[in-house]
């Protein structure tokens, strides 16, 4: 134990005399949040419409205004060819557009079928899905109207919806996104810290003087992870209370519980970069991994921007490996929904599992390594 | 020109000495490419359900029915009372509950309105949005359905419909459109990493000042430098793009040789960024940390790549111009699913081109005053 904390105090001592890495380390973290939390969001605005209105009738005018009012849509001008609108939606200054064909008016007072084009920009599938919900919406309500006030028959839906929202009631996708971030920083941050650590001194030559080092492989794994862990724990607690007070992310739970998730989720990280400077054989192929098995998985496998249940069933297997996934049910339930550790015990035990496993297996690494 | 060759044959050899380095270089990006491009959809589908259905007549199986039959939603479980559906959505086994009240059969037998309740987990509120969308369309057209076989001649008098035409993407999968993006990801991420230890490490290790000391001029120590990289990177064009086009059957509406020549350009950028990284850092953990943090990360959060750049606010569009992956992307995406061609793409093609150089040029300058 006394030989693990003088490693922790040479490390520590090294951390603080690299004042760039140290300032990286506490302080871009926050920077970061401030600026992404702010920049990013999902929110869907106002869709760039163009208008072709080739009918000119009452109703036509009164579908185009049922559109325009909605607040889902922005006029962007009027459709004069279908050559037109291909330049537009190409340069991206429409994103749909809706279509009236002649003789539209006609049709519905005569109670025939008279179908209307919506045209959508489909590259972003998600906003299109979205938009293509609303305008059926609107279709469908005034043609409703169209046929209550022409035949006088009484068209109340018999099933009405009342929806509720729970624990996020404005639907604002920065209490959705603020977790995933706090994540990612996090994960980023303590993997890189120790990244580095091993394959330097191997690259530097140092590492016979650790080798010949009178002490345990494990005391030099804790002593090596110790500080790192001490500095993003602060790092991270920091984050979350900044994410509290700039973007109004609730604290519905225990902060006890969250200090436990942190924790043990840091871990984690700061066991993936151990284990993977003992594997990699220089500073570069480290980092590349690092990359590899942290950055992109942790934004793309975590289920921070990507729900984890729309994946192909071998890629949500893939996602267990990932701790985010974990840290990030446990983060949002902690903080949005405000369960307690008898909920979320599951992706607890498996962040402990995980750093136990990275730990470990660094630990076996190193042990080999050292002869 | 034959000082040249020996520099690029002498970093050859380096990279070829470290034996994890190849199969990163090259089978990382495929099997990256292809368990990311799987795991990047936003698509909702089968958003789980729990159903609190306290009439539990015919009429209200039947409604449930029509929402397990849809390809957006599966139920989950079935309770007796609304007061049971909290820990479902606690703990996130449902995103959503439907609440039958009782008496719910009736009411619809007869004929007389009634409300059902659907409370929704807001926190992801994106995929919330769309399945509400979804939900209330799937209600509106079965209550349809119930209020036509009301009606004389059994069916709902015809009127206006909408007529959905979603261009570009017609099945509307945000594979297509996400893809193109997790390559240009991939291309990055490979060629920043490689650039920007490529001249610290000689700092590091010491090297540095022998190579200072050949005869090679500055310019040529720079192209030798980043020449193999360069060539890792187009084998990784070819490699990305092929697993793009015929693993996933991302259709490319353009031409091929167009988006390798644009690629190109980009590899110019990214290298020229990689390079000048590793002339503002001490040592490699610098660079790795300054390319992490300060180039990696902006440049997959304000791209546009997942978050769409007319979201941000006023303040922080002018600085997504200075992200070269942003140009790419439009670059990417429109040889992909629009086919585009350069009489679209040449804004995009030029501010590429003089990111590159600009970044290219700044890191040859920061070199020379450390030699000096």
């Amino acid at each position: 134990m006394r030989k693990a904390l003088a490693v922790g105090k040479k490390e520590f001592r090294q951390i603080v005399r690299d004042r760039r890495t140290l300032m990286i380390l506490l302080f871009i973290p926050v920077f970061f949040l401030l600026l992404y939390g702010y920049a990013l969001n999902f929110d869907i605005r106002r869709v760039a419409l163009a208008v072709g209105d080739r009918d000119n009738s009452v109703e036509s005018r009164a579908l185009v205004s049922a559109f325009l009012n909605s607040g889902y849509f922005d006029f962007a001008g009027s459709v004069r060819s279908s050559e037109d609108l291909g330049r537009a939606m190409d340069g991206n200054v429409v994103r749909a557009a809706l279509i009236i064909p002649e003789n539209t008016g006609r049709l519905v007072r005569r109670g025939q079928p008279a179908p209307v084009q919506v045209i959508i920009n489909g590259d972003n599938a998600n906003t299109a899905a979205t938009v293509m919900g609303y305008a059926i919406t609107i279709v469908r309500s005034i043609s409703a109207g169209f046929i209550v006030e022409q035949r006088g028959l009484n068209l109340t839906p018999p099933i009405a919806i009342e929806p509720r929202i729970w624990f996020n009631p404005e639907l604002r996708s920065t209490l959705f996104l603020v977790p995933g971030l706090i994540g990612f920083i996090g994960m980023i941050t303590a993997t890189i810290s120790t990244a580095l650590s091993v394959v330097k001194e191997k690259e530097r030559g140092t590492w016979e003087q650790v080798r010949m080092a009178p002490i345990n492989t494990v005391s030099y794994v804790v002593g090596k992870t110790l500080p790192y862990l001490g500095i993003s724990l602060v790092s991270a607690m920091g984050i979350i209370v900044a994410a509290m007070g700039l973007f109004d992310m609730p604290m519905r739970g225990s902060w006890g519980s969250l200090l436990l998730a942190t924790g043990l989720f840091l871990l984690g990280a700061l066991g993936t970069g151990l284990l993977v400077s003992t594997i990699a054989d220089s500073q570069l192929v480290a980092f590349q991994v690092t990359l590899i098995l942290a950055f992109l998985p942790t934004f793309l496998l975590s289920g921070f921007i990507f729900p984890i249940q729309n994946m192909p069933r071998p890629i949500q297997i893939v996602t267990y490996a990932v701790p985010a996934r974990y840290f990030l049910v446990a983060l949002r339930g902690i903080v949005l929904k405000g369960v307690g550790i008898a909920t979320i015990w599951g992706h607890l035990a498996a962040l402990t599992g995980y750093a136990v496993v990275v730990l470990g297996l660094a630990s076996v690494r190193l042990s080999r390594e050292r002869g | 020109m034959r000082r040249l060759l020996f520099m690029v044959w002498k970093e050859l050899l380096e990279l070829r000495q470290d034996k994890r380095m190849l199969p990163i270089v090259f089978v990382a990006p495929i099997l990256q490419l292809v368990v990311l491009g799987y795991a990047a959809t936003t698509d909702v589908k089968n958003v789980p359900m729990v159903v609190a259905d306290a009439d539990g007549s015919s009429a209200s199986r039947e409604l449930v029915q029509t929402f397990d039959a849809s390809p957006y939603f599966t139920v989950a479980s079935v309770v007796r009372s609304v007061n049971e559906v909290a820990p479902y959505l606690e703990s996130g086994h449902a995103w959503m509950a439907l609440s039958i009240p009782v008496g719910y059969g009736e009411l619809v037998g007869a004929g007389r309105p009634t409300t059902v309740q659907l409370i929704a987990d807001g926190t992801d509120a994106n995929s919330t949005n769309i399945a509400l969308g979804y939900a209330t369309n799937l209600v509106a057209s079965y209550a349809q359905d119930l209020l036509a076989a009301r009606l004389p001649g059994g069916r709902m008098p015809a009127g206006l419909t909408a007529d959905v035409r979603v261009w570009f993407n017609p099945q509307l999968e945000s594979k297509d459109f996400m893809i193109p993006g997790v390559l240009a990801l991939l291309l990055i991420v490979m060629t920043v990493v490689l650039a920007s230890m490529g001249i610290v490490r000689e700092k590091e290790t010491g090297t540095l000042e022998q190579l200072n000391v050949t005869p090679l001029r500055r310019w040529q120590l720079i192209v030798g430098k980043l020449l193999p990289y360069g060539l890792i990177g187009m084998i990784d064009i070819f490699l990305v793009v092929g697993v793009a086009r015929f693993w996933f059957r991302v259709p490319l509406l353009g031409s091929f040789g167009l988006l390798f020549a644009l690629s190109l350009v980009f590899l110019l950028s990214t290298l020229g960024l990689g390079l000048f990284v590793s002339t503002i850092s001490e040592n490699q953990q610098q660079a790795m940390m300054t390319a992490t943090f300060f180039f990696l990360t902006p440049m997959i959060y304000l791209s546009g790549f997942v978050f769409p750049i007319e979201n941000m606010p006023a303040v922080i569009q002018p600085f997504t111009y200075l992200i070269p992956l942003r140009y790419y992307l439009v670059i990417v995406r429109g040889i992909f699913l629009k086919g585009v061609g350069m009489n679209v793409l040449w804004p995009q093609a030029l501010a590429l081109l003089t990111w590159g150089l600009a970044i290219l040029g700044l890191a040859t300058l920061r070199y020379s005053k450390r030699t000096a």
